[in-house]
């Protein structure tokens, strides 16, 4: 099956399925807005317990579909991830930080003789909400701004001079925290924005995932009131970052030469040349928004459904335009031709098509996530249920 | 290579190395006690028996605990590899994340879908479901364990690729010989079952505690003979497997197995090291360090590494300085040779991009035919003393790890004697022994991770690629401070699991 698919073709596909593990993965970050919730939304501990035992019996899904987006860029765009990584060493390292700290707090909050206090995990929880939502936005938006590295292969066999035969540099000492405040196309602003809105967006789905999940009549009535404020900043920075990025100058490739190039509009073209994905890009934010709306006018409880759907629609459309259409989709600002594109980037045809079998196994994946998830949530959370479970957060 | 930042090496080395080993604290309990924990929740299916629920659900507990803090941990080395390691992710990123992703597709999706349902879904699942879902826990950690373990075996034995000169990386040209590369496979096995082990032991230690106690006894007797078993399993396949392993490091990184045994001069019918002590310094060879007490097993050594008593077992001697009559090169020609290739595939970009096919080619020749040997060529000009790994280290590691797994066998088995004949609960001496195996176990399991790789230092890619060309361009102080950040995290993490398992255990089956 795979086999027959061209080597070009190979790299669209696993650029399309980067593109929805960063999509699903932009979603579940609704884990981290709800944690910046926790005092918002719950004012007292016991109603706390209830936020904190609807998120936690979620988080392992965000935790590992970040493991997973890792795994599947490092499997088929390897050089991006030595790039990267490697490089915005201090936005990956402080995101890893983000998780170290929240993996354990679930667990270790509420038990007896945890060293650090609650208030500490709560905290962590936290910092974990807004450094993984407001750093991960940021990141994917350098994805269309562009950073300053450096890529030369060449390097490997040079063990000559004062450097280390390293293929990739990064140029900036900064290492990645530079992108908020890149004066250059005013590309601070741009990162700022797209970081901020994730950090909005997540905090809207969380509150629109607890009114689907909880049954505390107080919580969800202070839920109704959080959801205008935090989907309105979220609308908010969000139409400014994607208005911006239409009329932004971006990095195209020039399919016969592979020479990377500005192009004006570049992304706006990308949309209209690209009519699937601009259909699933306003179908994606229509649906965002018809959540928002049932939710906040019809007092429905399955704004979730609608606007989780519309999440991963837009992002996933989102990350097709910055990488597909013979665009660079992780750009260099300080050397154009070091631009990583799904051409240059990516592993061998070979380990695509291995990984093409493999990537078929993600519809199951889906399905036994649907079954436990359909399972787990049959019925909402309630207070008495979390007294009378012993293994509660 | 004219200029190597010996402290980027080094400081990535150890950030890398203090991930791993604090990550390995947590992995083995939840590689077997989920194991443990679906068979004790089989019986329990089986028997309908509620104190069998109560025994399962306490183990429940327990692991819960350490779950978290090894998927914390986890995290971490995944992306280190990127981060700190970047020429590698290049290199090798065509076959080495191929695993990865796997891994995390295949197994910590199972691993994290069902851990919901195991620990939150007792009254919403049917019993069925539920022990499904245990069961589904283990084998979801142990296939992450699997893959993880395929793209380690793979870096110590590079197998199934074939250097790419146009992309300047490895590729994989078959993933059945990297799925089934004899190293990964044994890796697997002994890595796994050695785990187990560990579970083991923790259960059976804290049982012990129970019965010293006089506390819980129905649950410490009934835990003590479902982990002996699991645990005397786990130790036959472990010394089989380390056995195999021995023999597969002896074939592929004999430097390795010259440093496990501290054998410096290669002999045949070599004798295996029991046990031994450094101490003897030569003082014309000052890194040199002979045992100042040993105990010898003759001809063992070259049975176990060959199969055959009168074999010739290469020491470091030999490798660093060559051995003409058992016809092994020596570094300094390894080294030239991988300097040729080096420059030959200089030679050949060059060639290619100012369109001279006929020069490509015939460097093309020359770099093939010294591949074998390119990752040397980066130490060329450096004394190749340097290729040497830590002996001492891998010697006491070796021989701790060894040791500690006959104990551990032993112990199972008296166990298993005693509570059958119904006279453990009494025998206060041996519930103290098992009780203080428990830190044994974590030595041991951590002293196995440092025979690995420590002694198949410098290379991150066996012959292919040494530590000093696989890192990435930062500058040290951005190492050093994320050293001491993860490290201030992950010991106050560990001291606050520590203080809640301690807590929950002292509960016993309260809640």
């Amino acid at each position: 099956m795979f086999e027959k698919l061209n080597y070009i073709a190979l790299q669209h596909y696993w650029w399309a399925i980067i593109a929805l593990l960063g999509a699903l993965l932009v979603f579940l970050l609704f884990v981290q807005g709800g944690q910046t919730l926790l005092y918002t939304l719950g004012k007292n501990d016991k109603e706390r317990s209830l936020l904190v035992n609807a998120l936690g019996r979620k988080w392992e899904f965000t935790f590992t579909t970040l493991v997973t987006f890792g795994g599947a860029f490092f499997a088929a765009f390897p050089l991006f991830y030595s790039t990267s990584f490697g490089g915005a060493y201090w936005v990956w390292m402080l995101i890893l930080f983000a998780f170290i700290i929240q993996a354990v707090s679930y667990e270790f909050r509420t038990k007896a003789n945890n060293f650090l206090g609650k208030r500490t995990y709560e905290v962590f929880l936290y910092i974990n909400g807004i450094l993984a939502t407001v750093l991960l936005g940021a990141a994917v938006s350098t994805f269309f701004t562009g950073s300053q590295f450096s890529v030369d292969k060449i390097n490997l066999v040079r063990l000559s001079g004062d450097k280390m035969p390293i293929i990739s540099a990064w140029e900036t000492p900064f290492h990645g925290l530079e992108a908020v405040w890149t004066l250059e196309n005013l590309a601070f602003l741009q990162n700022i924005a797209l970081g901020l809105a994730i950090f909005f967006l997540a905090r809207t789905l969380a509150i629109l995932y607890f009114q689907k999940s909880i049954d505390h009549s107080e919580i969800i009535k202070r839920s109704k009131r959080q959801l205008k404020i935090d989907s309105s900043l979220f609308l908010l920075f969000f139409l400014f970052w994607m208005i911006r990025l239409l009329f932004l100058k971006g990095f195209a490739v020039n399919p016969n030469t592979q020479e990377i190039f500005l192009q004006s509009n570049k992304y706006a073209i990308n949309l209209i040349e690209l009519p699937v994905v601009f259909v699933l890009f306003l179908v994606g934010v229509v649906m965002v928004l018809w959540g928002l709306f049932i939710s906040i006018f019809k007092n429905s409880d399955n704004g979730i459904w609608y606007s989780g759907i519309g999440t991963v629609m837009t992002v996933f459309s989102l990350f097709l335009i910055a990488g597909y259409n013979n665009t660079a989709y992780y750009p260099s600002t300080f050397d154009l031709q070091s631009s990583l594109t799904i051409g240059n980037s990516s592993s061998s045809k070979f380990t695509l098509m291995v990984m093409g079998y493999v990537s078929l196994l993600v519809p199951i994946v889906l399905s036994y996530i649907i079954f436990a998830w359909r399972k787990m949530d049959a019925s909402k959370i309630t207070s008495k249920e979390i007294e009378s479970d012993h293994h509660a957060y | 290579m004219e200029h190597i930042d010996w402290s980027l090496v080094n400081w990535s080395r150890a950030q890398f190395a203090l991930t791993a080993m604090y990550h390995w604290l947590f992995v083995p309990i939840t590689l077997g006690i989920t194991f443990i924990i679906a068979i004790m929740e089989t019986i329990y299916v089986k028997t309908n028996n509620p104190k069998w629920k109560e025994i399962t659900q306490f183990w429940m507990g327990v692991f819960a605990i350490n779950f978290a803090i090894g998927v914390a941990t986890g995290i971490i080395l995944e992306f280190e590899f990127g981060t700190n390691w970047s020429n590698y992710s290049w290199f090798v990123g065509d076959i080495f994340g191929a695993p990865l992703a796997i891994e995390g597709i295949m197994a910590f999706f199972m691993e994290s879908t069902f851990i919901a349902i195991m620990f939150f879904g007792w009254n919403k699942v049917s019993k069925k479901t539920h022990l499904i879902s245990s069961w589904l826990v283990a084998v979801g950690s142990n296939l992450s364990a699997l893959w993880i373990l395929v793209a380690n075996g793979w870096m110590q034995n590079p197998v199934g690729m074939t250097f790419n000169p146009d992309t300047m990386r490895n590729e994989m040209t078959n993933f059945w010989e990297v799925l089934f590369n004899p190293f990964a496979i044994n890796k697997f096995l002994h890595t796994i079952m050695s785990s187990y082990i560990v579970a083991a032991v923790f259960v059976v230690g804290i049982s012990a505690w129970f019965l010293l106690k006089k506390r819980e006894q129905y649950l410490a007797k009934r835990s003590i003979i479902v982990a002996s078993i699991f645990g005397i399993f786990a130790s036959i396949v472990t010394i089989a497997s380390g056995d195999e392993s021995a023999r597969a490091v002896a074939k592929h990184q004999p430097m390795k197995f010259a440093a496990m045994e501290g054998l410096y001069d290669g002999q045949q019918n070599a004798p295996l090291v029991a046990l031994g002590f450094f101490g003897t310094k030569d003082p014309k060879m000052p890194n040199r360090e002979e045992f100042a007490f040993e105990l010898r097993i003759p001809n063992v050594l070259s049975y176990l590494a060959f199969m055959d008593a009168d074999a010739f077992v290469p020491g470091i001697r030999d490798l660093v300085h060559g051995n003409e009559e058992h016809q092994i090169m020596p570094y300094k020609d390894r080294i030239a040779k991988g300097k040729i290739a080096i420059d030959a595939l200089a030679a050949y970009k060059q060639a290619k991009k100012n369109g001279d096919e006929e020069a490509a080619s015939s460097q093309l020749q020359i770099f093939k035919a010294n591949f074998k040997h390119f990752g040397y060529g980066y130490y060329f000009g450096k004394d190749p003393h340097l290729l040497i790994p830590n002996v001492k280290l891998s010697f006491y590691s070796f021989h701790i790890m060894v040791v500690l797994g006959v104990h551990f066998l032993v112990l199972f088995t008296l166990l298993l004697y005693f509570i059958f004949k119904k006279k453990l609960p009494n025998m206060r001496w041996l519930l103290w022994v098992t009780l203080w195996t428990i830190p044994l176990a974590f030595v041991a399991t951590e002293t196995g991770w440092v025979v690995a790789e420590v002694g198949r230092q410098p290379w991150v890619i066996q012959d292919l690629m040494p530590n000093i060309a696989a890192v990435s361009q930062i500058d040290t102080y951005n190492v050093q401070i994320t050293f001491f950040l993860f490290f201030a995290v992950f010991t106050a993490l560990l001291i606050a699991e520590i203080k809640i398992m301690l807590t929950q255990i002292k509960k016993g089956t309260q809640h």
